[in-house]
This record gives C-alpha cells, sequence and structure tokens, in this order.
C-alpha cells in the first residue's frame, strides 16, 4: 500500500511540474466525460419522459376489445362488433385471480352546452373503478358511485379540458352541463393528465355512468355490449398470467372452438411501454457511443503526452534504476501518472457534465436524469482510460536500459 | 581481510550492428573491504564498462563477478535492482540528483525503493546528510545547491542504505580544484570509517588521493599498484595542526 501512495506522490510532484501541460491533457477527459455524462442524462430524461407519458395511461393494464367476426363470408375488421358484454367484464373479476379491477366502458362523442359555453367532446360510460385503473385524481367533487352505476343516474366527472372551455376559472362541481341536451350533475373534477403518447389529449372528456351512456346517451343496437374492457392485474409480473387468465375465460365464456373464431382482442399496453423505453435505451447508447469517442481521442491525448514525459524523464528513470527501483516500481509511477491524470479530469469532467445536464434542462426543458450508475461508471472509465493508454508509455519506461538512461542527454 | 569483490576473467563483448567491440577482455581482480581503489584508463580502455558491471547496470558475457560472495551474473534484473538498492552506492560525475526535490528527499529516494518506512527513512536520510557535512540543507532544492554541495547530497544517498561499496563514477568531474579536494576529503573519512569505495578517474592528482591504482588499457589491466595514499586536505584547514 505505500508503494501505491509513493507512487501517488511521485505522480503529484510530477503533475505539479507541468500544470498547464497536465491541464491540457486533462482536457480531452474532461470534455470526453462531460460529453457522456451530459448526453446520457439527456438520453435517461428523454426516456423517463416517454414512459412517463406512456404510463399516464394506467400501469399493469391488458385492453380487451371486441375482435373480428365473420358473416356469409365477409370479415369485418376488429372492433367493428359488439362482442363483449358486462357480464364479460364482471366473469373477469370475480373468476380471475390475477386481476386487480376492471373498468368496461363505452366510448361515443357529444356536444356539450353550458350556458352560452358549447363544446364537442368524448363521453365514456365507465364504472367507478376505470379512476383508479387508469390512475386518475378527482382534484374537486366526489367520484361516481356503484349506486351512480346501477341507478343510471345523470351524474358526470369531467376532464379539465372540457372544465376549461365551459366554465374557464370558475369551479365545475354541482353545476347543470347538457350532454346531447340531456342535463348532467358535475360531481367531480378529474386531475390533468395532458398529452397521451399518440398526441391526444386526455383531458377532453367526460366520464358518465356506464348504464346511463349505454341506455339513454350512446344508444346502442345491442343495449349490454360495452366498447372495450381494461383490466388491470394485481402488479407488473403476474400481467402476462393475468393475459391468459382472461383469455381462456373469455375463449370459454363465448364458447370459442375449431367452428368459431377469437371475437376479441387482448392487448398489453406495458408491451407498448417496453418497445418505447426498448428505443429510447437504444438512443441513450447511441448518444454515450458518440460521446465515448471523444473520451478514446482524450485517452490517445494522454498517452502521447504521457510518451513525451517518459522521454523528457529518461536521466530520472535511469537514476531511480541505478539506486535500485525495480521495473515494477517504474512502471507503477508512471501508470500511476495517468490514471491520476485521467481521473482527475474524469471528476472535472462529471462536475461539467452534470452542470451541463441541468443547463440544457432549464433552457430547453427537457428533464435530464444523471444516475449513480452513470457517474461511477464514467469515473471508472476514466480510470480505465488511464490504464489503457498509460500502459504503453509506463511499460517503455519500466523496459529502459538503466546504463543507456543514466547516459541519456 | 574479507573480499567484497571478486572479478575473475571478466569480458564484455557489444554488438554494434555487425561490428563486435570487445570492452573487456579478461580482467580478474580482488577488492578487499575497507579498501580505496582508483580505477584509471584513457577513454575506450574498458573503464566504465569494468564500473557498469561492477554497478550491476550491466553483466558480464564471459567470466564471473562475485559480491560479497553472490555471483552477480545469474541474477535476474529485478535481483540486481534489489543489490543495486541494498550493496551498492552510486555517485556519478553528474551528480543526478532529482530536480525540484530536497536534498533529504534526494537522500531518501533508496530507501523508498527498499520499503523503509517514512520516519525511519527521514532519520536515516538526516544522519546521512549529517556525515557529509551537509546538516541544515536538508530543505534545499537540488538547484539551490552549489556542484560540491549537490555532490555531497549524492554521496549521502550513496551511503544512506549502508552499502557494501561506494562506486564513484568521475565524481570530482564537474567540480573545480578546490571542490574536488573537499570532496575527496570527505571519501577519505567515510573510507576510514571502514566503507569501501572505488572509484574510476582520468585525472591521477585525484587518484592520489586512494591507496590502489587499476590502469585499464584496451580492456585489460596494465598495472595494479598499492600506493600511501596522500591526504585530502582541505584548502580552508591547511595550516591547521
Amino acid at each position: 500500500m505505500s508503494t501505491f501512495y509513493q507512487s501517488f506522490l511521485i505522480a503529484m510532484r510530477a503533475l505539479r511540474v507541468n500544470k498547464m501541460r497536465a491541464l491540457l491533457t486533462m482536457l480531452g477527459i474532461i470534455i470526453g466525460i462531460a460529453a457522456v455524462i451530459a448526453m446520457v442524462a439527456i438520453g435517461a430524461g428523454a426516456s423517463k419522459m416517454i414512459s412517463d407519458q406512456i404510463s399516464s395511461i394506467g400501469s399493469n393494464l391488458l385492453l380487451v376489445l371486441p375482435g373480428s367476426t365473420t358473416s356469409g363470408g365477409m370479415r369485418s375488421g376488429a372492433g367493428t362488433t359488439q362482442t363483449l358484454t358486462y357480464e364479460d367484464a364482471m366473469a373477469i373479476k370475480e373468476e380471475c385471480p390475477s386481476v386487480a379491477a376492471v373498468a368496461p366502458q363505452v366510448r361515443g362523442t357529444g356536444q356539450v352546452v353550458y350556458g352560452n359555453q358549447n363544446w364537442s367532446t368524448v363521453v365514456y360510460g365507465v364504472v367507478p373503478e376505470v379512476i383508479d385503473v387508469r390512475d386518475w385524481t378527482i382534484v374537486s367533487g366526489r367520484n361516481l358511485s356503484q349506486s351512480d352505476i346501477d341507478g343510471a343516474t345523470k351524474n358526470c366527472l369531467i376532464g379539465q379540458t372540457v372544465a376549461d372551455t365551459l366554465f374557464g376559472a370558475a369551479d365545475p362541481v354541482g353545476k347543470i352541463i347538457r350532454i346531447k341536451k340531456i342535463p348532467f350533475t358535475v360531481v367531480g373534477l378529474l386531475g390533468a393528465k395532458g398529452q397521451s403518447p399518440q398526441g391526444q389529449d386526455q383531458d377532453d372528456v367526460i366520464y358518465v355512468p356506464l348504464r346511463t351512456a349505454q341506455r339513454k346517451l350512446l344508444g346502442s343496437q345491442f343495449p349490454n355490449t360495452v366498447g372495450s374492457i381494461m383490466v388491470q392485474a394485481k402488479d407488473a409480473e403476474v400481467l402476462s398470467q393475468a393475459e391468459e387468465e382472461v383469455k381462456s375465460l373469455l375463449n370459454q365464456r363465448h364458447r370459442i372452438g375449431p367452428n368459431r373464431e377469437v371475437d376479441y382482442t387482448v392487448r398489453n399496453l406495458s408491451e407498448l411501454l417496453a418497445v418505447t423505453q426498448q428505443s429510447s435505451k437504444v438512443m441513450s447508447i447511441l448518444l454515450g457511443a458518440v460521446a465515448s469517442i471523444s473520451l478514446v481521442v482524450g485517452g490517445i491525448g494522454i498517452m502521447n503526452i504521457m510518451l513525451v514525459s517518459v522521454t523528457e524523464r529518461t536521466r530520472e528513470i535511469g537514476i531511480r534504476m541505478a539506486i535500485g527501483a525495480k521495473r515494477r516500481d517504474i512502471m507503477l509511477q508512471f501508470l500511476t501518472e495517468a490514471v491520476l491524470l485521467t481521473t482527475c479530469g474524469g471528476i472535472i469532467g462529471m462536475l461539467l457534465g452534470v452542470a451541463g445536464a441541468r443547463l440544457v434542462a432549464s433552457l430547453i426543458g427537457w428533464p435530464t436524469l444523471v444516475s449513480v450508475n452513470t457517474i461511477v461508471v464514467a469515473f471508472a472509465f476514466s480510470a480505465g482510460v488511464g490504464v489503457f493508454f498509460g500502459f504503453y508509455p509506463a511499460r517503455k519506461a519500466a523496459t529502459l536500459n538503466p546504463i543507456d538512461a543514466l547516459r541519456y542527454e | 581481510m574479507s573480499e567484497v569483490v571478486r572479478l575473475s576473467d571478466v569480458a564484455k563483448v557489444y554488438l554494434m550492428g555487425e561490428e563486435r567491440v570487445e570492452a573487456m577482455k579478461g580482467v580478474s581482480f580482488v577488492v578487499n573491504r575497507g579498501e580505496f581503489v582508483s580505477i584509471m584508463g584513457a577513454s575506450g580502455s574498458g573503464k566504465s564498462t569494468c564500473m557498469n558491471i561492477l554497478g550491476c547496470l550491466d553483466v558480464p558475457t564471459r567470466g564471473s563477478y562475485l559480491l560479497d560472495g553472490v555471483n552477480v551474473g545469474e541474477l535476474s534484473p529485478d535481483a540486481l535492482a534489489e543489490v543495486r538498492n541494498k550493496k551498492l552506492g552510486f555517485v556519478f560525475q553528474g551528480f543526478n540528483l532529482l530536480a525540484r526535490t530536497t536534498a533529504r528527499e534526494n537522500v531518501e529516494l533508496p530507501l523508498v525503493y527498499s520499503h523503509v518506512p517514512a520516519s525511519q527513512r527521514r532519520h536515516r536520510a538526516m544522519q546521512a546528510l549529517e556525515r557529509v557535512g551537509l546538516a541544515g540543507r536538508e530543505g534545499h532544492y537540488s538547484n539551490q545547491l552549489s556542484g560540491g554541495q549537490q555532490q555531497r547530497v549524492a554521496i549521502a544517498r550513496a551511503l544512506v542504505n549502508d552499502p557494501s561499496i561506494i562506486l564513484a563514477d568521475e565524481p570530482t568531474g564537474n567540480l573545480d580544484s578546490r571542490t574536488t579536494v573537499e570532496i575527496m576529503s570527505i571519501f577519505q573519512q567515510l573510507n576510514r570509517q571502514g566503507i569501501t569505495i572505488i572509484m574510476v578517474t582520468h585525472e591521477p592528482e585525484v587518484a592520489e588521493f586512494t591507496g590502489r591504482h587499476i590502469i585499464f588499457r584496451d580492456g585489460l589491466i596494465t598495472s595494479d599498484t598499492t600506493y600511501a595514499a596522500k591526504d585530502a586536505v582541505p584548502p580552508g584547514e591547511a595550516g591547521k595542526p
């Protein structure tokens, strides 16, 4: 250990003698590490932004949609028929052990009027569970209740966009609006969610009780069917298990067999998340790779200056060898010097990189994410660059012939 | 008297491209403990090669070199480094101190490579500096010292590991006559304390201060004679009783 400490002291002294040169040499590493840290932070931030957007749909979700049917040899597209019922949804809730909550819904559009304002928006017939399943918050008023569903009441929840359009800054709770000319009481205001990954405004929405929508508002030819069923699994681990359970239950309920094709589809929303995360990960790696090129260039700079240093100090190496330094001692001395250069550069680069990431975050409003992992890896990498690019010069120093080294002018 | 150095029929051949240069052609001599020997000869006579071999910086092509009874020619480079560290002290013509390093740190250097703890290093370095009359100068940097003082630091560095021999290669070559006598006086004092010294020089006046002259010519010893050494009295102290 004391050998390392001695080499450290010698290296510190050598660097102090050539401060300017040491700084310029470090600059390559500083820029390299700063670039890697900043790029990875920006990449990770973007990736987080995207996955946040995706999880705003709700987490651990399966979406069950009606499938296609064939009638008279003609196949219709997915979702064009109404094959899912409220009873299907209830059965999933009761019989699938991996399922936490189920939210069947129907969807329609309608003109909404309040006072002299009117607005065309999307109206969903829902059950109270939709709030949990889709991670909504209620910022004012209350959620719809089961009795709203059972009694098909004319109560509704409205999204932020609808509230802003119809009521401005006023509190909408308790007000009566007309949806397709039918009066509804606003019982709750949904918290803002922002854009969906597809760029739709998720807050431009009205939730009414499912029964009310089926019977009074959206009038379907099959009054008991639902447009889609959102299924929330208990956690991410059992998501695919829940998918299997839902499929086998629906196969059984819809009597799917050799003569009857599957009339529903199950979409796993976390697959979308995985795909998006994958692509943003690739982007991070790409950014990191570009930045690490400058790190390699910095490393070559280190090697160059270390070679100069070995040549300059040939005589010193000769003296040290003459008075008993072993090859290992000389090697360690120059390696330590190179590693010291790169790690100092690494630390400065890290600070600059974090600062740069912060700056980007505040200037363009991109989120950035500096993880401890990145910092540890960057530090280890800068030390590694020192060992890698310092090795050749150090070996050159260690294999000098002491007689020639002593005679070197 | 016990033997420190025994060279038996040592030859050294260099290959300069195609040409074989025989720098030493079979040299044998013995140096006993406590001797002060000077090796003389014209340039190209093989005395520097002999010094490199004695200093374990080079190994003989033929013949054997026993240092304290150990055949040095059979050792690995790292083992040779250890021998240089523990058994030999070097004094060079050009002083060869490390630049931007204090006198004490220069003297400590051999101890660093033999892994002596820092506190003990400091103590031994101070003692060695005292022996060469530089007590109080330990904090001076190499470039703040005169040539004579630098050479004394180098001697202290050679002494600090209590070597079997001190090897001095033209130690007075860069010094004026007055400082030369000072340095030779230090060598004589150390020799009287029992330290074996082998010195290469081409100046007969300097060799006069040693007790034995080995003269090289064309890679062979032409004469090896013992004299009564002349006392080196620094000019300032001449005339004192």
